[in-house]
């Protein structure tokens, strides 16, 4: 039992944890001097409510485990993100449509998890309700702006909704950990989730005079642990500090 | 819900006063309202610690800042970060809201309120340095998390306007 809530943490938190590390990336380079406060903002916010599910997790692993081992001392297989979430900051496009394909998610998922029977997760979730509308108004606005905005920008946000399209339907996927704690009343049923997810896509898209994208082969593999190739050169930064000086702390 | 919600006993109130918010330094950990308990037991103090924002990197000199303002006067303190009930900006104090506006930051208005004026929708932040409420949104995210950015259309000065949190 104890086994699986873990597991179902990282399952959350592994998602924040990535998407956080890919948004720092941008930390000094982000288009313009509000874009680039925004979106660390938002990374910041995300590595906050990570460090809460893994103190939570440290918790139930016992033996001693911290956070910070939980976070860095794993390999690619064991961690739990969904595919979405590691793509690359190809051009801002690309992280807005990242940003706005989750947040709509993140948001239906942390009003649902602050039911959750675990009093620990219910709160994280309670509080983070508050950032993540903020996030999602963020991103929500950027798509309207560029897929309304000139033939250059919508055409390279409307290429970002097209490529990362694909990625959608692994965040309703349910694994048999997942299933488990959803009888519990612990965990999430995403299932329900989908229909008002991709009501909600569909309004925000055809707002920014954007297309939902027709593609109907989807990928996913990120919850067993099955990640793209860029998920080793994120991991490869984030872990460079406590691979190359063991146990080294801030 | 009201700050007084908040478990403090008299006595330790004086030495809280002299723990403030690194970001916002004329605000102190009692006018923020992040202090949700503080009791002492054995000789020992103990105190609950609520974040503003989840990844606020402010608890963190906080929580040491605590322990040093208790070790001065020769106590030990532990500090427990926690995170429910979730923190809002209703549990800031008057007099914290008061300090906010002098120093240069507009104070959170009520739900509805905020929610227009972060969606555009109305002009009523009023500038801090000049009182005029001709004052538009730049961005939802300022120079720290609890924060954004606002620009005076009237005096033209840029300035924080501390986002409402429910």
């Amino acid at each position: 039992m104890k086994k699986n809530v873990y597991q179902y943490i990282l399952s959350i938190a592994d998602n924040s944890l990535i998407l956080g590390q890919r948004l720092g990336e941008l930390c000094g380079h982000g288009p313009n001097l509000e874009t680039d406060i925004a979106l660390t903002n938002i990374s910041l916010d995300l590595l906050g409510q990570t460090r809460s599910y893994f103190q939570y997790a440290a918790l139930l692993a016992g033996d001693d485990k911290t956070e910070d081992d939980i976070a860095f001392i794993r390999i690619e297989r064991e961690y739990r993100s969904i595919l979405l979430v590691e793509q690359p900051n190809t051009h801002f496009g690309y992280v807005i449509a990242r940003q706005f394909l989750f947040d709509v998610y993140h948001l239906l998922f942390m009003e649902k998890l602050q039911f959750s029977k675990d009093e620990t997760l219910s709160a994280i979730a309670k509080k983070g309700i508050k950032e993540v509308s903020y996030h999602e108004r963020f991103s929500s606005d950027w798509v309207k702006r560029l897929g309304d905005g000139t033939e250059v920008s919508k055409l390279k946000m409307q290429e970002a909704i097209n490529d990362l399209w694909r990625y959608t339907d692994e965040m309703f996927h349910v694994s048999a950990s997942d299933k488990a704690m959803i009888s519990e009343g612990i965990g999430v049923d995403v299932v329900a989730l989908k229909e008002r997810y991709y009501a909600k896509v569909t309004e925000v898209l055809s707002d920014a005079m954007l297309e939902v994208p027709e593609g109907k082969y989807f990928q996913k593999g990120g919850k067993e642990g099955i990640h793209t190739e860029h998920m080793g050169y994120i991991l490869s930064d984030l872990q460079y500090m406590q691979r190359s000086y063991p146990n080294m702390k801030w | 819900m009201k700050a007084a919600l908040a478990h403090i006993e008299e006595h330790l109130i004086a030495t809280l006063e002299t723990v403030s918010d690194p970001e916002i330094p004329v605000l102190t950990v009692l006018d923020l309202g992040v202090i949700r308990e503080a009791t002492e037991k054995n000789g020992q103090i103990h105190i609950k610690l609520t974040p503003t924002y989840s990844g606020c990197p402010a608890m963190d000199v906080i929580g040491d800042d605590l322990e040093t303002a208790f070790a001065k006067i020769g106590m030990t303190t532990k500090v427990q970060l926690v995170l429910a009930p979730a923190w809002t900006t209703d549990w800031i104090s008057e007099g914290g809201k008061r300090k906010m506006e002098e120093y240069g930051i507009a104070s959170p208005l009520d739900e509805t309120g905020d929610k227009e004026v972060l969606l555009g929708n109305a002009k009523i932040v009023k500038c801090t340095n000049c009182g005029s409420r001709n004052t538009h949104l730049v961005s939802q995210f300022g120079s720290t998390a609890c924060k954004a950015l606002f620009k005076c259309d009237a005096c033209l000065e840029p300035f924080d306007y501390f986002k409402c949190l429910k």
